[in-house]
């Protein structure tokens, strides 16, 4: 699979806490091909966000291997390091607090060449600058506004140009749509399918919004506690999936179509996510899970195909059910 | 202490048979250094008994400018309401004393937020915070009004009430605060509930939980629930009627199944063209271009035309009048019959 950017092996990130370690991601695979977008969705404390963190080398993975284009990027120091850094950039989800507002959107977009100095030459960083504001739907001549001068929307687009500035092949988006309204929303999400059909790009597309997700990704993977627990195509995922939590999940989103009232397959999850810190034994959805046999509490179900599962899912009894059956 | 139920059943012009709550030609404005802000300009609701009306719209539309008009609860300044009526069963309460407008919060009309953990006093335990509305409003005595703050955790099924009435908020999760503030809304039995995006900062899977809960006791009490928020979703799943606001103005107001089957208005139509569905992976999605409009710099005629892919000359020109389309249909846009399609 030589079209393969990215690749997680065994990835770990443990954040040590007063009694043992908060376990936000615990032993993750996942591979990105190129020209792809990958979905990754889960609820708060899943260790998405984290697993974003970790891609781009701005936290340092307790056990497990970042494979760019083969390189292990854990193994790397210095300027081994940035280098690698340079084909894996992020998008963040704040345009609010993601930009410095002291520094002109020229020197936002533009830092990126302060740091890897042969990226462009001295030069021509004004118009490497300039290409990217129009490249992103911005107006050229903007480049010496403040963020506060630009609309949320706007200011993601920054965010997007100065992420594409080292001309990554890879983009970790982290939520990158969901503090916006909806109509501005569309527009960036548009953006961001142009320049990947254009540019080649790669995203791991990081996100709690299931519609959002199924929109713009070719694979999904459903996390929960800190592991994918299915994982497959998009349609494998959102029109037949295996595992309860994402048959649980998809049944909670709610669809804009009054019509659906009452003749959807409402699966009601009782409590609320477990914590991080005390991971329950065996299956980790076991407490909320209507399935749950007491092996779920002895046997950790591994992420594979299964009998019933056409696709890999993290559950002894993996079954498809149409969640998004009308009925 | 108890005569303030019985004060509020005695309001000069209080008509039982009058509608449960009615908005008329609302104006707000926020006087600031940069200029005069018009969240509000205009705005007509009315709601009833046991039905849920959302009001939807993007930020800044005056969604929740509106609510905090209709509870009284605005910053002034620098909000300042200068026109209009908020009619509760006849009573305008924007020509209230404060003592009454007091009184009408949380009594008749009570409102819940998005963010529970700052609508919470930090320092107090959930328990006192609830006693102390049935001590300040209906003089119970301390250990009663213990008891029935129990009682209405139980209610908002917060397992483990009895001991979880000592516990502070910071020791509550996102979705069992914001139970708790629903209990507190719900104390003294308003008739009427104002849920300002009650869910929006909650996980899918908690929303689904909190808004059924919210039916069910809306459904028990009988009770008229105003829901703001942005998410198309959630409102095709729980309303009764629709109002789209837009720059202030309620641009469309339809009964849910009409608008999302027909929407009578250009910006309705965009809004649900621009969702990503979770049923399907569609096309490209549409857009609405530009941006929504800066309140102190209003433009002229319908607000939403210089977004607009069915505006012509008159939507510069002139504000499109309020059309009755149906019996329960108002829709503000000159161009209806293209946006129908008919």
């Amino acid at each position: 699979m030589s079209d393969v950017v990215l690749e997680t092996r065994g990835l770990v990130k443990h954040f040590p806490a007063r009694r043992g370690a908060v376990r936000a991601v615990d032993g993750v695979d996942l591979h990105l091909r190129r020209g792809e977008t990958l979905g990754v969705v889960g609820e708060s404390g899943c260790g998405k966000s984290t697993l974003a963190r970790l891609l781009v080398a701005l936290e340092k993975p307790t056990r497990g291997e970042i494979r760019v284009r083969g390189e292990d990027l854990t193994r790397l120091k210095g300027a081994a390091l940035r280098r690698a850094r340079r084909n894996i950039q992020m998008v963040l989800q704040d345009p609010y607090t993601s930009l410095n507002p002291r520094m002109t959107v020229g020197a936002i977009i533009g830092e990126p060449y302060d740091i890897h100095p042969d990226a462009v030459p001295r030069t021509g960083k004004a118009r490497a600058v300039q290409e990217l504001l129009d490249i992103v739907g911005l107006n050229p001549d903007h480049l010496n506004r403040y963020p506060h001068q630009f609309s949320g929307g706007q200011r993601q687009r920054i965010g997007i140009a100065r992420a594409l500035a080292l001309r990554p092949e890879i983009i970790v988006c982290d939520e990158p749509v969901s503090a916006l309204d909806v109509s501005i929303q569309a527009q960036v999400i548009n953006l961001l399918e142009g320049l990947q059909r254009e540019l080649g790009l790669s995203y791991v597309f990081i996100a709690h919004d299931l519609s959002v997700v199924r929109h713009i990704s070719d694979r999904v993977a459903v996390m929960y506690l800190g592991k994918i627990v299915e994982t497959g195509d998009h349609a494998a995922i959102y029109e037949q999936p295996t595992h309860p939590y994402t048959q649980a999940l998809l049944s909670a989103v709610p669809v804009p179509d009054p019509r659906l009232r009452g003749r959807r397959d409402h699966i009601m999850l009782e409590g609320e996510v477990p914590s991080p810190a005390d991971p329950p034994s065996g299956c980790r959805f076991r407490t909320r899970c209507w399935k749950a046999q007491p092996a779920c509490a002895d046997h950790e179900p591994l992420l594979e195909i299964r009998q019933r599962s056409p696709h890999p899912s993290a559950c002894h009894f993996a079954e498809i059910r149409d969640v998004m059956r009308r009925f | 202490m108890t005569d303030i139920t019985a004060r509020l059943d005695a309001l000069p012009g209080l008509d039982p048979r009058a509608p449960l709550l009615q908005v008329n030609d609302l104006h707000v404005e926020f006087r600031t250094r940069d200029g005069v802000a018009r969240a509000v300009n205009g705005v007509d609701l009315w709601l009833n008994p046991g039905e849920t009306l959302a009001v939807v719209g993007e930020s800044g539309c005056g969604k929740s400018v509106t609510a905090q008009a209709i509870m009284g609860i605005l910053d002034t300044p620098p909000a300042h309401v200068t026109g209009g009526e908020v009619l509760y069963r006849g009573v305008d309460l924007l020509r209230l004393p404060e003592t009454d407008r007091r009184g009408v919060r949380a009594n008749r009309i009570a409102m819940i937020f998005q963010d529970a953990l700052s609508a919470l006093n930090p320092v107090y335990t959930v328990g006192f915070q609830l006693a102390e509305l049935f001590r300040v409003h209906r003089g119970t005595s301390r250990r009663e009004a213990k008891r029935r703050a129990v009682e209405l955790l139980d209610q908002v099924r917060i397992p483990d009430a009895r001991r979880r009435v000592d516990d502070y908020p910071h020791q509550f999760s996102g979705g069992m605060r914001q139970r708790v503030m629903i209990a507190m809304a719900l104390a003294l039995d308003p008739e009427v509930l104002i849920a300002d995006e009650p869910t929006t900062a909650l996980d899918v899977t908690v929303q689904a939980q909190i808004m059924s809960l919210l039916a069910e006791l809306q459904r028990q009490r009988d009770m008229g629930l105003i829901l703001i928020t942005h998410d198309m979703g959630v409102v095709a799943d729980v309303a009764d009627r629709i109002a789209v606001m837009y720059a202030g103005k309620v641009v469309e107001e339809a009964p849910v199944h009409d608008l999302y089957a027909h929407p009578g208005h250009a910006y309705t139509k965009a809004l649900l063209e621009s969702i990503p569905r979770l049923d399907f992976k569609g096309q490209p999605l549409s857009v609405i271009r530009g941006l929504p409009p800066a309140l102190t710099d209003l433009p002229s005629g319908c607000a939403f035309h210089p977004r607009c892919a069915y505006a012509r000359e008159i939507c510069r020109l002139e504000p499109p009048p309020a059309y009755r389309i149906a019996p329960q249909r108002i829709t503000s846009c000159h161009f209806v019959r293209e946006v129908l399609g008919v």
